[in-house]
């Protein structure tokens, strides 16, 4: 990859920044819980709350561990455990 | 180009009205400002040009220099030439503006009428305001008289705008001394400023079909990449600025220096370096020196960003002192010029010794005596009749203290 002047980049360009590597803190959700309502989707910030049929998936690749999704569940479908690398 | 065709008009003006004639020749689309004494008359003038349809851009007036900086950011990210001035603490405002506009890759034209810093509050000239902004990426042309701030705001357009530089340019004058003072200044025509400064063509430019990440995040496998990129720009820079010397002279028929512009500097065993208007001052006092067989020299530093380094390491070769004339002050260090000149030298076998010496602060007049006693101190130095270690302190009252 060569660099852009001025970082200056197309949209999605920042798909690059694999920002999980941020987390200090993972949500792990619990299906057995989840209603699907998907409120975690919608407040999620940074898009990383998807539905996969019944139930919802957090992309790792980008979770930066904010902690939102499990704040908004009403379910208490999902905690947030700390990170071990 | 004929000499008839070069020039509008020869007149005495205002160095403020210089300046803005300058800037409406090279047709901004984009200008924003807030009045900051002694750059306010810059854009008072252009305000007015634009109100009586002399001049077709957009003239923002804003709530702050944050505000006029941000604007003439988000113009040049648009893709249209945009200009902004200011001075002083309108500057410091600016700072944050700056450093994203340099790493952006914008280039904005800036005018800085150089003021001195609060506390305590002045409104009278020096240089540490820009000299505070020299790191920002930001390439920095100081000048000497309203001629040369006319024909350098013509230059730095060009040199902003090459697609190898792609760097904000910041044209610094000396507030009043500049700003407010009348000379006779001969005003470019608009056929040669438009031969000389082709439209500007975007590499990059904001639209709604072709959307682009401007300032993108970058994480620490990548930043350093990318200053080293704005850096290798600057050094590119030298050889513009010295390209667009040469062809604003083979247009306009008058040259004020490229990187540097050296007076008397080739044969001096005494040479001081300075920039700004003293500049002025010391051919005046060299004059006298040369007058009484002293071979007394002057290195004007035209380019402060980029570094002249190679240009000063050839002209101060024969040299045995090196005043080095700081009108700002790293407090707690140096002049920045001293410290810069000082590395610059640092591995040159037979160096010249260094006398630091703090000029001008907060206008304390630089007056051809102040220029003698500093050519004395340098010989003294040169002598070892004088450690040169401690900065000299021009003019400082010590029965104040």
């Amino acid at each position: 990859m060569k660099l852009t002047v001025g970082a200056i980049c197309g949209p999605a360009g920042s798909k690059a920044n694999r920002t999980g590597a941020w987390r200090t803190f993972r949500p792990i959700l619990k299906s057995d819980f989840c209603t699907g309502c998907g409120l975690c989707a919608t407040f999620c910030p940074d898009s990383c709350v998807f539905p996969e049929g019944e139930v919802f998936c957090i992309d790792y690749t980008y979770c930066k561990g904010c902690g939102i999704c499990a704040e908004e569940c009403p379910s208490e479908a999902i905690e947030m455990v700390v990170e071990e690398k | 180009m004929k000499s008839s065709e070069r020039d509008a008009q020869w007149a005495v003006m205002e160095g403020s009205m210089a300046v803005a004639r300058a800037v409406a020749l090279c047709r901004p689309r984009v200008i924003s400002a807030y009045p900051i004494t002694p750059q306010t008359h810059i854009v008072e003038y252009l305000a007015q040009m634009v109100a009586d349809g002399e001049l077709t851009a957009e003239f923002l007036r804003v709530d702050s220099e944050f505000s006029a900086a941000s604007v003439v950011y988000g113009a040049s990210a648009a893709g249209v030439r945009a200009y902004t001035a200011s001075s002083s603490q309108g500057l410091l405002l600016m700072t944050e503006v700056l450093y994203n506009m340099a790493g952006t890759r914008l280039p904005v034209v800036i005018s800085a009428a150089n003021r001195t810093l609060s506390a305590p509050i002045s409104i009278q000239p020096d240089q540490q305001d820009t000299i505070s902004l020299r790191d920002s990426g930001i390439i920095q042309l100081y000048v000497e008289n309203s001629q040369e701030a006319h024909d350098t705001h013509i230059q730095s357009f060009r040199i902003a705008e090459d697609p190898e530089i792609l760097l904000p340019v910041m044209v610094c004058m000396d507030g009043w001394l500049i700003t407010h003072t009348y000379e006779p200044v001969r005003v470019a025509s608009q056929e040669a400023v438009d031969a000389f400064l082709p439209p500007y063509r975007p590499v990059y430019s904001l639209d709604p079909a072709c959307p682009l990440t401007y300032g993108s995040f970058t994480d620490d496998d990548k930043l350093m990449e990318f200053r080293y990129m704005v850096h290798q720009a600057q050094g590119r820079a030298k050889g513009k600025i010295e390209e667009a010397a040469l062809a604003f002279e083979k247009f306009f028929g008058r040259t004020h220096g490229g990187l540097v512009d050296p007076y008397w500097a080739e044969d001096g065993e005494v040479l001081l370096l300075a920039m700004g208007t003293m500049v002025g001052t010391i051919k005046e006092a060299i004059d006298q020196l040369r007058k009484e067989g002293q071979r007394v020299g002057l290195i004007k530093i035209r380019s402060y960003r980029p570094f002249p380094d190679e240009r000063i390491r050839e002209l101060t070769r024969g040299a045995k002192a090196i005043a080095v004339l700081d009108n700002n002050i790293s407090l707690g260090a140096y002049g920045a010029l001293a410290c810069d000149v000082a590395l610059c030298l640092a591995n040159q076998a037979n160096k010249p010794v260094i006398l630091p010496c703090i000029v001008g602060l907060g206008g304390r007049e630089i007056t051809i005596d102040s220029i003698h006693s500093i050519v004395k101190r340098a010989h003294q130095a040169a002598e070892g009749r004088r450690s040169p270690m401690e900065p000299f302190w021009v003019d400082l009252h010590p029965e104040l203290l």
